[in-house]
């Protein structure tokens, strides 16, 4: 990126000033390092999100961004409920795609004699990969429940503990969900992808602890180092996809009724109080739902896996967050509380100490805010701040973010060497596609140490824990 | 002059992928297009082209039309758990809203992850980098960038 038009405020928070048409500057949060290393495009993308109707303060950028499709991936702004928009390109295609982390209550000398068994189990027991099913299939009445409940609707089926709900956003259910407005094709997409993985960047790793940061906040999420976690990177599936093209189109269709201009199309957004707008925020909601069920289902087969190998495991869910999603919040704005629209996309909800949203057992340190890393390099677990609320609405990045596209990926690893490479360093990798690992490849990626470090040192979180793969299975 | 060849290619995006169909024709693009999504997927080459199905969308104008194509295909994909590697597309002239109807016909065969290999699903087909137009060679392109 083209740095030259920032203004540096600190050593990791820059400046675009806003000038017309853009109603609030942009706030990019990165090391210089990471922002020489962003795509032009970024910048592009973020000026434009500061030019939507609505928006407040500032768009921001996480120390991940990159090109994306209208809104940046690690984009975070907030419109008013009164006069703002809403935007299905602003939350993207995989509607609460998010990261669900577990303890299982053993140490890495319980895995260790059993790792390549544990490994194929979780393999053969979670479905993973291009065109597999899960075991459920949902008829529409059930499938329509599943979008009003989402993981409570799990744990009422029998997938999962009901203390499970305490620890996922929104208490494992997001209100206002209207699945009438969810189209029957996005309902079909999802009648037999309940519990299923996905394919690309999704994964369920087991983890170690290899270092603590933090170690009153790592005592009060309950991980040391030397313990073993599980950590589950999936979305809404099908059905999510399916929301973000069906109300992307028609929020095109409907842009020149509301005077919006758009600068480019997938800017597509609505007014929220608009017809349009309000039965998005009805079908969004569902979506999540979708997610938070689905993540429950998996964790559920996660722990079925693990039963019947080390029957002493107990795993208990640290914390699901979710990415992609547009939430009504209320923040602190010029001293003035004001209910917003946060869009995050590819950001997490970082909420600080107190915060009536969090989980008693957590709500004197704040929110555990989950980055997820590659198979070959680390994860982190870190904590919301105080000073977040005001820096990026309580917003952090949400993991390492792509440094090579897909295809050049391809050309410089292939799949099977990347897991040999893996296994000789102790990592066991399953997966359906020679050809995905490779394009997952972990030289693929940012690094993701700078990229939490940068998120650490600008306030948006603070590192807690890091964690190191000693199992992946990829879609 | 021999005729021009029907191809396709991806082209850079840093996340996702952008698809493009090039052809003599506008039809012959959008099959290429169609080529180049299920190229994100797997190698063309090793799909079968054994089960058809039909297609038909309309839109306003050629661009949203390519968005509504692979958008359909995707939701195929999806639904009937195939792959895709041999295209029939028909674009039909504006009717009088100057709203544009395709009709196509996809063959293909359901997905084989031990023969395909399948890499990725792709979520949806974007209005990112969208574009139909036609190049100095007078060939038809038409590309954007589709979500995996």
């Amino acid at each position: 990126m083209d740095i030259s038009r920032l203004v540096q405020k600190s050593e990791f928070e820059w400046w675009l000033e806003a000038t017309p048409p853009m109603r609030v500057p942009s706030i990019l949060y990165a090391s210089e390092a990471l922002l020489r290393e962003m795509d032009d495009k970024v910048l592009e993308q973020i000026a434009n999100v500061a030019s939507l109707p609505g928006i407040v303060q500032a768009a921001y950028a996480m120390p991940d961004a990159h090109w994306g499709y209208g809104f940046p991936i690690g984009g975070v702004a907030a419109f008013r409920e009164e006069d703002g928009v809403v935007s299905a390109g602003g939350v993207g295609f995989d509607i609460s795609c998010g990261v669900r982390t577990l303890h299982t209550g053993l140490t890495v000398a319980d895995i260790e004699p059993i790792k390549d068994n544990l490994a194929q189990g979780l393999f053969r027991h979670v479905p993973a990969g291009v065109g597999s099913v899960g075991k459920i299939h949902l008829e529409p009445a059930e499938l329509d429940e599943m979008l009003q409940g989402g993981a409570a609707w799990a744990v009422a089926r029998g997938y999962g503990k009901p203390e499970d709900l305490e620890y996922i956003e929104e208490h494992g259910r997001m209100e206002g969900a209207q699945p009438e407005r969810v189209s029957e094709q996005a309902k079909r997409r999802q009648a037999d992808e309940m519990g299923t993985l996905g394919s690309g960047n999704h994964y369920l790793e087991v983890q170690q602890v290899t270092e603590v940061y933090d170690p009153a906040v790592a005592r009060v999420f309950g991980v040391a180092v030397g313990d073993v976690l599980v950590s589950i990177h999936s979305g809404s599936r099908g059905l999510g996809h399916q929301v973000a093209t069906d109300y992307s189109k028609r929020m095109i269709e409907a842009a020149h009724k509301y005077g919006l201009e758009l600068r480019d199309l997938e800017l597509a957004c609505a007014p929220i109080q608009s017809e349009e707008g309000q039965a998005y925020l009805g079908a969004m909601r569902a979506a999540i739902n979708c997610a938070l069920a689905n993540r429950q289902i998996l964790t559920h087969l996660a722990r079925e896996a693990f039963a019947y190998l080390l029957p002493q495991a107990d795993l208990r869910l640290i914390y699901d967050v979710s990415h992609n999603t547009a939430k009504l919040e209320t923040h602190l704005i010029h001293g003035k509380l004001e209910r917003l629209y946060v869009h995050r996309k590819g950001a997490t909800r970082a909420l600080g100490p107190g915060h009536p949203a969090l989980p008693e057992a957590y709500r004197a340190v704040g929110q555990p805010v989950l980055i997820g890393g590659t198979m070959g390099t680390a994860s982190y677990i870190l904590v919301g701040t105080q000073e977040g609320e005001a820096r990026s609405l309580s917003s952090s990045c949400h993991g390492a973010g792509r440094a090579l596209s897909r295809h050049q990926a391809l050309k410089q690893w292939h799949g099977k060497e990347v897991i040999r490479e893996l296994a000789q360093r102790g990592i066991i990798v399953r997966s359906p596609s020679p050809r995905g690992v490779a394009e997952e490849a972990p030289g693929a990626y940012k690094d993701v140490s700078a990229v939490v470090d940068a998120a650490h040192a600008a306030g948006l979180s603070r590192k807690v824990a890091r964690l190191e793969p000693l199992i992946c299975i990829k879609g | 002059m021999t005729k021009a060849q029907g191809r396709w290619e991806h082209f850079y995006h840093q996340a996702d992928i952008g698809v493009r169909g090039i052809g003599p024709t506008l039809d012959e693009a959008f099959e290429q297009a169609g080529l180049a999504l299920t190229a994100v997927v797997t190698n063309p080459a090793q799909v079968r082209a054994i089960q058809p199905i039909e297609i038909e969308c309309e839109a306003p104008r050629a661009s949203l039309l390519l968005v509504d194509f692979l958008n359909r295909l995707v939701y195929e994909m999806a639904t009937r758990r195939m792959l895709f590697s041999q295209f029939e597309v028909h674009l039909s002239p504006p009717d009088l809203g100057g709203a544009l109807s395709l009709h196509a016909l996809a063959w293909g065969e359901p997905v084989d992850p031990a023969r395909h290999q399948p890499a990725v699903e792709v979520k949806g087909a974007t209005y990112c980098e969208l574009e139909v137009r036609q190049n100095p060679a007078g060939e038809w392109v038409v590309q954007c960038v589709v979500d995996v």
